[in-house]
């Protein structure tokens, strides 16, 4: 048997452009979009629901692609990729690279996928808040604080 | 070899003398540097290409670091956090000003002029009015780099140091989502491989079912206990593996220690003992303060990301690219598994996520060779599980130590002896003869891969790390047990056995304070002649409010402690909450790591090893039963989470006529000792067993009332 034939055909729409792909229906959001759509933004890091490094926005909520098999997705995929281009970063990620917020970096990309939300909801979040709607995410790098005082210098910056 | 000085080179370069090693400058592609270090998270790559630009004087941005290659570039070894930026970076130095000179030699020659009379500015070669002779790229095609370094007719001087900060160069690509790391990487063709591993450790495959009908499965390696199964697609791979999980039978299994007892196990095995200071400490009379052990338990690396490698065999040459700390050994290690020339085998570093010492990385290159060897021409990449990352990565050991110290007539410490227990923690490829890689292991069917080494005392020791105090004693007793048994594999984890040595012999240091009556500041400093470690002490407490009053429920302890008692020194003030759980409000720590390369990734990686310290401190513990490993994946493995996190304060003592000494792993012996002070200043009692838990304060509090 080949791979194709257990297949089926979505289109995913990620950042705003529409890419069909053909693959079994039980594949994981996350393989889809590392492996077929050539997004490698997310990371696996458990596929278990429990670290956040594979966090997208589905439908604007950060939701976890690794558990998650492509015949639910109905809705509209954002990444860290999709965030922002080099030429124009989100106000997260100037303020990541400003405050050097990261270490190996693994996490990185989950992180800003959430805390885009909470800006996006919340313009002008405290401190507690920050760290509230980071607590989903797991980094084994001790990079923590940076991260919650990038968050709240993107908010000061008018994110 | 006569005619050039290798005194006073750094090792590496004793190894790799030949500067065109290190580095090709050439008209269009400009300086392109290659280290046999690699990056980790630490931003070794960015300190290295800060270095090199001083020296070379050009912008940081005209030099291109590229990654390591067991093939061209140094070979330096495996990096080890804190040891890389003294070793690479003196060699990078070095190397940088020796081709420095040469090129200031061709333009004296282009110029016809003196060398003396040939300035450098900014990446330019000028005479003496300004004007321009030319650029290290003008002048490429005059110099021959390949040629050794210690040249004694050069004048080589370093250039005095600054410590701007650059901005990591690797960064950008993480921060912004695009393809960086391994498990990013992508070949046409490339196909995906699941391995299976035992059910317990010490079990042996008995029979599998057949999965290769199944849905992309393209082959299954079996070969002794090493199961495997490679695919089309990842997906595939996974549930192809999770039936050969569900089908496959295995027989027998080692019997694991009793978790809850793991002093008691450590202390009744073979071990190879080492006496690593004999004073002949005496306690015999009524003084003897203090008699304690204090433990950890094995605790996981748990990187975020889990193994990943790809190879390929193409033409009898196997290519591997891994995230391995030690490229050279790994490769080498493949080769001699698989029978294999050494050079047959080359491996191109790629970044990973943050290892944290000796996890999966090596054992997953080794996966994927293996399997690539099954499917010639094709790339195969292999992934490890969360729950295998968990329970088959090698732990830092397990440890217990005791500590029997006698004050003197004065109120201070006459006396002390000290004597711990642990598996060793270096198993690297190479470590034993055979089966030092987990798949070999499997593949040759034993129950237990060889016991783990350690350091010799002239590298820091790994049982012994730490193990003798640093304070003035008169005399001191000091015996390391390296444990040979070994069901759950170990080996190193950042700071090796510093970080139970500190935690016990600084928890000590508070009881004995205590029972003197004294102030636990000034009962350290009146035992510390060493003016930079009074300094980190005292910067550290005055930062804090040492001393304070603090309301109910709060207390605040203190530690110290130079790492390998001749790196960095760290000294740790805590404050914690105690009530239901220990919450670690604050750290201030205060750090002397000589001279300061690059500001920023000091306080980055202080603080980052801050927390990770925390995270084992109060949270961390494999857990296993009498059979297997039990905490497979985050919610049996927890670790600290953005609402426990302290805020941490990190002052730097820069010192910059004083050599470079590595930061990250500083404080991991520090703060769980500054934590363990700061829960018995709050509730008046003394936990002496990691992780700080409910559970353990419990313990210790019923374990009190027993003795009185
Ligand atoms: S990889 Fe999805 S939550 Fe961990
Ligand atoms: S920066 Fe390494 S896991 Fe977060």
């Amino acid at each position: 048997m080949t791979a194709s034939e257990a297949s089926s055909r979505f289109d995913v729409r990620v950042n705003g452009r529409a890419v069909p792909v053909s693959v079994p229906s039980e594949t994981s959001l996350l393989e889809v979009l590392r492996n077929d759509v050539g997004d490698k933004s997310p990371k696996f890091g458990c596929g278990l629901g429990q670290c956040g490094a594979c966090m997208v926005w589905l439908d604007g909520h950060p939701t976890p692609s690794c558990d998650l098999p492509i015949e639910y997705v109905t809705g509209e995929v954002r990444t860290a990729s999709g965030l922002g281009t080099p030429d124009g970063p989100h106000p997260l990620q100037a303020a990541f690279l400003e405050l050097q917020a990261g270490q190996c970096g693994y996490c990185v990309s989950g992180v800003l996928v959430s805390a885009a939300a909470l800006l996006r909801d919340n313009p002008c979040p405290t401190r507690d808040e920050v760290t509230a709607a980071l607590e989903r995410h797991l980094c084994r790098c001790g990079t923590h604080q940076r991260f919650v005082d990038a968050v709240l210098a993107a908010a000061g910056a008018g994110a | 070899m006569s005619d050039r000085t290798t005194t006073g080179l750094p090792d590496s370069l004793v190894s790799n003398p030949r500067v065109s090693t290190w580095l090709t400058v050439t008209e269009h592609r400009g300086i392109e540097l290659r280290v046999g270090k690699v990056e980790l998270g630490q931003g070794i790559v960015t300190a290295l290409t800060q270095l090199a630009a001083h020296e070379l004087d050009v912008p940081p941005d005209a030099i291109r670091p590229t990654a390591t290659n067991t093939a061209a570039s140094p070979d330096e070894g495996l990096t080890a956090g804190s040891l890389s930026v003294m070793t690479s970076g003196s060699a990078v130095r070095r190397v940088c000003a020796e081709a420095r000179e040469l090129f200031r030699r061709a333009a004296a020659h282009r110029a016809g002029l003196d060398v003396d009379d040939v300035a450098l500015v900014s990446g330019l070669f000028v005479r003496a009015d300004g004007s321009r002779i030319g650029s290290y790229a003008d002048l490429a095609a005059a110099v021959d780099l390949d040629v050794e370094v210690g040249d004694p007719t050069l004048r080589v001087e370093l250039t005095p140091s600054s410590s701007k900060d650059l901005h990591r160069l690797d960064l950008p690509d993480k921060v912004m989502g695009r393809p960086r790391f391994i498990h990013d990487l992508e070949f046409a063709g490339m196909l995906h491989g699941r391995v299976v591993r035992p059910p317990r450790p010490g079990a042996h495959l008995v029979d599998i079912p057949d999965v290769t009908t199944l849905p992309g499965v393209h082959t299954v390696v079996r070969e002794g206990d090493f199961l495997a199964v490679v695919a089309a697609r990842e997906g595939q791979a996974v549930r192809a593996a999770e039936a050969l999980v569900a089908g496959a039978t295995w027989t027998g299994g080692l019997q694991l220690p009793d978790a809850d007892d793991i002093g008691s196990w450590l202390r009744s095995v073979d071990a190879e003992t080492t006496a690593l200071r004999a004073d002949g400490a005496r306690h015999d009379g009524a003084r003897t303060t203090l008699r304690a052990s204090y433990s950890r338990p094995f605790v996981a690396h748990g990187s975020i990301g889990p193994g990943c490698a790809i190879a390929v065999l193409d033409e009898g040459r196997l290519n591997v690219w891994s995230h391995s700390q030690a490229v050279f050994l790994v490769g080498r290690g493949i080769a001699s598994a698989l029978g294999l020339a050494p050079d047959a085998v080359v491996v191109q570093h790629v970044e990973g996520a943050g290892s944290y010492g000796h996890n999966s990385s090596d054992d997953v290159a080794m996966d994927a060779a293996l399997l690539a060897t099954h499917l010639p021409g094709r790339h195969v990449r292999v992934l490890w599980s969360r729950a295998d990352e968990l329970g088959w990565e090698p732990f830092g050991p397990a440890m217990t130590g005791e500590v029997t110290a006698t004050l003197g007539a004065d109120g201070l410490v006459s006396d002390l002896s000290y004597e711990v227990w642990g598996n060793g923690h270096v198993a690297r490829p190479g470590y034993a003869p055979q089966h030092s890689l987990l798949a070999d292991a499997h593949r040759g069917g034993v129950d237990t891969m060889p016991p783990a080494t350690d350091p010799p005392p002239e590298r820091g020791a790994g049982t012994g790390r730490n193990a003798e105090p640093y304070y003035d004693i008169a005399r001191v007793d000091v015996v390391a047990h390296r444990v040979l048994a070994m069901p759950l594999r170990t080996s190193s984890l950042r700071s090796l056995g510093a970080n139970l040595n500190a935690f016990a012999l600084e928890s000590a240091m508070d009881e004995l304070a205590a029972a003197a009556g004294r102030d636990p500041l000034e009962f350290r400093l009146a035992h510390l002649s060493d003016p930079r470690a009074r300094d980190v002490l005292t910067t550290a407490a005055d930062a804090a409010g040492w001393g304070g009053p603090l309301p109910e429920d709060r207390g605040r302890g203190l530690a110290f402690s130079r790492y390998k008692n001749r790196n960095s020194y760290c000294a740790v003030v805590a404050d914690v909450e105690a009530a239901d759980a220990v919450r670690v409000t604050r750290l201030t720590i205060a750090v002397d790591v000589g001279r300061v390369v690059n500001l920023d990734g000091v306080r980055n990686q202080i603080e980052g090893g801050a927390l990770q310290a925390t995270s084992w401190a109060l949270l961390e513990r494999v857990a296993f039963d009498r059979q297997r490993v039990l905490s497979t994946d985050w919610d049996s493995y927890p670790i600290l989470r953005f609402s426990q996190v302290p805020h941490v304060e990190v002052h730097v003592l820069d010192r910059p006529d004083q050599p470079s000494l590595g930061a990250g792993e500083a404080t991991m012996g520090p703060v769980p000792a500054a934590i363990a002070n700061a829960v018995a200043d709050a509730l008046g009692v003394r936990v002496r067993t990691l992780p700080l838990t409910s559970d353990a304060i419990v313990a210790a509090i019923e374990a009190e009332i027993e003795a009185d």
